[in-house]
C-alpha cells in the first residue's frame, strides 16, 4: 500500500492532492463555512482601532488608534461590566460546580438501580431546555402578579416579593437557573469516573473495617480527584463564558445595575445602537481575557499532569 | 460481597435517597406546575377551570402558527445541512493520507477557543446576505467544531481495511462516505444528528440578531416576546397573538408548554446515548 506515512512524506504535493481530489471537495464546504464564518469575524476585529463606516467597510474605514480602548476603559460602565461578569461567573463556579460532585457521590450510594435511573432521567432533562423556556417557568413561579411563590406568601400574610424586577434577586436567580439546569449534566462525568474505580479498592476498605464515610473519603473522593481537577480547570477557561440568552431574556430597567454583562452590553449598544466600532472593541476585551484564561488553564492541567481541552 | 447494613447506614440510605428525591421534585415541579396551569383558564396561580382552550387559541392564531411552521422548517433543513457539512469533513478530516490535514484541524480547534465576536459575525452574516432570510438561522452554526471533532474520531476508529477494499473495487470517495461510513456509524449520528435538533429547536440569539421581521421568528422568540415584552407594555410585535378573550396567563403556560415539548419527546432518545458515554471521548477525564 503506497498509503503510510513514509513514502506520503516523498511524494510530490500535486500527485496527493490529485489522488485525494474528491476528499477535498467533501471538504471544502466546511473549509469555507469556518473561513467564511468563523476566520472572517476574527479579521473584522481590526474595526476596533477604526472608526468604521458602513458605506467604507472595513477596508477604508479611517483608523483612530485606540481611541475606543481608552474611552471604555475610562467609561463607568466597563466597571459596572467587569464587576457583574466577575460576581456572577463567581457564584456559579463556587456554588453549582461542588454540587455536581456531591449529586454524583449521593447517586453512586444508591443500590436500588431504578430509583437511581429516575433521579438520573429527571435532573438531566433541564439541560436541553431553552433559556428563553427556563425564563419563562420562572416567570410563572416568580412573578409579583401571577406568581406561585408570591401567591402563596400571600396566603400566609407577608408583602409580595419583587423577584423579577429587583437588584437584589437578579443574581440568586441566574444561579439558582444555572444550577436547576446542569446539576445533572454536570454530574454525568463525576459518575463515570465514579464508575471506573476498580472494585477491588472498595473490596478491601471494607475488609480493613472502613465505613461508609471512610469509604468515601479515602476511596472515592482521591480517585476521582483528576477528574475534578480537570473538570474545575475546563471550566476555569471558561470563566466568563456566561449564558447571554439567559441574562439577556431576564434583564431589565430595574436589575440593569447588576445584570449587565459584556455581551449583553455589545448587543444593545453595538447590534441595537449601531456602536459598532467601540462595541467590537469591548467585545475584543473580553474575548482576550478569555483566550488568556483557556491557555493558562490548559497549561495548568498539563502541569498537574491532566489532559487539557487540546 | 454485601456487608449487612448497620441501623446508622440504614438511616444515611433515607437520608440520601430523601435528598436525591427532593432534588428530582425540585427539577420537575416547574414543569410539572405550568403543564397543569397550561390546561386551566384561569389568571391566578391556583390550578382551578379545567379548559383546552388556551392550546384551542394559540393553535388558532396565524402568529403561533407561523412560528411554529418556522422552528420546524429550520429544525429539519438545518439539522439535515448540518449533518451532510459536519459529516464531509469531518470523513475528509479522518483520512490520515490529506495533506494540510493537520493544519486544518488546528484552525477548527482554535474556533473552539477565540472567535471575531457578536458584532463582527453579524456583519458576516449581513454581507454575505442573510439578514432576515431563515438560512441566517441555518449557516452560520453550520458546522459545530465539537461535532465535527467527535465525529472525525469516530470515523478514524473505523477499521481501514473498510475503505481499502471499497476503493480497490474502484468506489468514488464520496459513494465511500453514503454507503459504507454513514450507514455503520448510526449511533454517532443519530446522537450529534439529535443534538444539532435540540440546538437549532432552542434557537434564539441568532434569531434576535439576524432576524427583525416578526413572519420570520422561530417559536423562541415568540415566546420571549410573549412572557417578557408584552407584559411590560413594550412593543407591538406579536399583538395579533394579544388579543385574546379569556385569562391570558394559561395562553403564556400553552405557550411555554408547546415550545419546550420536542425537547421532552426526543429526550428520552438523546439519553439512551449520552449516557453510554459516547460523548464523553474528548471531555475525558
Amino acid at each position: 500500500m503506497a498509503r503510510n506515512s513514509m513514502t506520503l512524506a516523498k511524494e510530490p504535493l500535486w500527485k496527493s492532492i490529485l489522488r485525494d481530489r474528491w476528499l477535498y471537495v467533501l471538504l471544502l464546504p466546511g473549509l469555507l463555512y469556518f473561513i467564511i464564518y468563523k476566520y472572517l469575524p476574527m479579521f473584522g476585529l481590526i474595526m476596533s482601532f477604526q472608526d468604521y463606516k458602513p458605506m467604507f467597510g472595513v477596508l477604508k474605514s479611517p483608523w483612530v488608534g485606540f481611541k475606543h480602548f481608552e474611552r471604555f476603559f475610562s467609561d463607568p460602565s466597563f466597571f459596572m461590566l467587569f464587576r457583574n461578569t466577575l460576581i456572577i461567573a463567581f457564584y456559579n463556579l463556587i456554588l453549582y460546580f461542588p454540587f455536581t460532585i456531591i449529586l454524583a457521590l449521593l447517586l453512586n450510594e444508591v443500590t436500588h438501580m431504578k430509583y437511581k435511573r429516575v433521579v438520573q432521567t429527571v435532573t438531566y432533562m433541564p439541560h436541553f431546555f431553552s433559556w428563553v423556556v427556563i425564563a419563562s417557568l420562572t416567570y410563572k413561579l416568580l412573578s409579583t402578579e401571577v406568581g406561585m411563590v408570591n401567591g402563596i406568601l400571600e396566603l400566609m400574610g407577608y408583602e409580595p416579593v419583587n423577584f423579577l424586577t429587583s437588584a437584589q434577586w437578579f443574581r440568586p436567580i441566574i444561579v439558582f437557573q444555572g444550577i436547576w439546569r446542569d446539576l445533572g449534566w454536570g454530574s454525568i462525568i463525576f459518575l463515570s469516573a465514579i464508575a471506573a474505580i476498580d472494585i477491588q479498592m472498595y473490596e478491601v476498605a471494607i475488609v480493613e473495617g472502613a465505613n461508609r464515610m471512610q469509604r468515601l473519603w479515602y476511596v472515592t473522593l482521591p480517585s476521582i480527584k483528576g477528574t475534578i481537577i480537570t473538570i474545575l480547570i475546563l471550566r476555569l477557561g471558561r470563566f466568563l463564558d456566561l449564558g447571554f440568552e439567559q441574562i439577556y431574556v431576564q434583564l431589565n430597567a430595574m436589575n440593569r445595575e447588576v445584570g449587565e454583562i459584556f455581551d449583553t452590553y455589545i448587543y444593545t449598544m453595538g447590534v441595537v445602537g449601531g456602536q459598532y466600532s467601540y462595541n467590537v472593541a469591548v467585545g475584543m476585551f473580553k474575548s482576550i481575557i478569555g483566550i488568556i484564561l483557556v491557555i493558562g488553564a490548559n497549561t495548568l492541567a498539563h502541569k498537574l499532569g491532566e489532559e487539557g481541552v487540546y | 460481597m454485601k456487608p449487612k447494613k448497620s441501623a446508622g447506614e440504614r438511616i444515611a440510605d433515607s437520608i440520601i435517597y430523601l435528598v436525591l428525591g427532593i432534588v428530582a421534585l425540585i427539577t420537575l415541579f416547574p414543569i410539572i406546575y405550568v403543564t397543569i396551569m397550561s390546561f386551566c383558564d384561569t389568571n391566578r396561580y391556583i390550578p382551578e377551570n379545567f379548559s383546552l382552550g388556551a392550546y384551542e387559541y394559540i393553535f388558532s392564531t396565524n402568529t403561533f402558527l407561523r412560528s411554529i411552521g418556522v422552528s420546524v422548517y429550520i429544525t429539519i433543513v438545518g439539522t439535515l445541512l448540518s449533518m451532510l457539512l459536519t459529516s464531509f469533513m469531518a470523513y475528509a478530516l479522518s483520512c490520515k493520507q490529506l495533506r494540510g490535514r493537520s493544519l486544518i484541524l488546528f484552525l477548527v480547534v482554535f474556533t473552539m477557543m477565540f472567535n471575531g465576536g457578536m458584532i463582527p459575525t453579524f456583519l458576516v452574516v449581513k454581507g454575505t446576505g442573510l439578514f432576515n432570510s431563515l438560512w441566517s438561522l441555518m449557516i452560520p452554526n453550520a458546522i459545530s467544531a465539537y461535532n465535527m471533532i467527535l465525529m472525525k474520531n469516530y470515523f478514524q476508529e473505523l477499521p481501514e481495511e473498510l475503505k481499502e477494499s471499497a476503493r480497490i473495487d474502484g468506489c468514488h470517495e464520496i459513494r465511500i462516505v453514503f454507503q459504507i461510513i454513514l450507514p455503520i456509524s448510526l449511533p454517532i449520528m443519530a446522537t450529534i444528528g439529535l443534538f444539532y435538533a435540540v440546538s437549532k429547536w432552542n434557537i434564539f440569539m441568532e434569531a434576535l440578531l439576524y432576524i427583525n421581521k416578526n413572519q420570520l421568528w422561530p417559536v423562541q422568540v415568540l415566546l420571549r416576546n410573549i412572557i417578557f415584552v408584552l407584559t411590560g407594555g413594550l412593543g407591538d410585535a406579536g399583538s395579533e397573538i394579544y388579543k385574546m378573550s379569556f385569562s391570558d396567563e394559561s395562553m403564556k403556560a400553552a405557550v411555554i408548554v408547546v415550545s419546550s415539548l420536542p425537547i421532552v419527546i426526543v429526550y428520552p432518545f438523546l439519553q439512551k446515548y449520552f449516557t453510554k458515554g459516547l460523548l464523553m471521548g474528548s471531555v475525558k477525564g
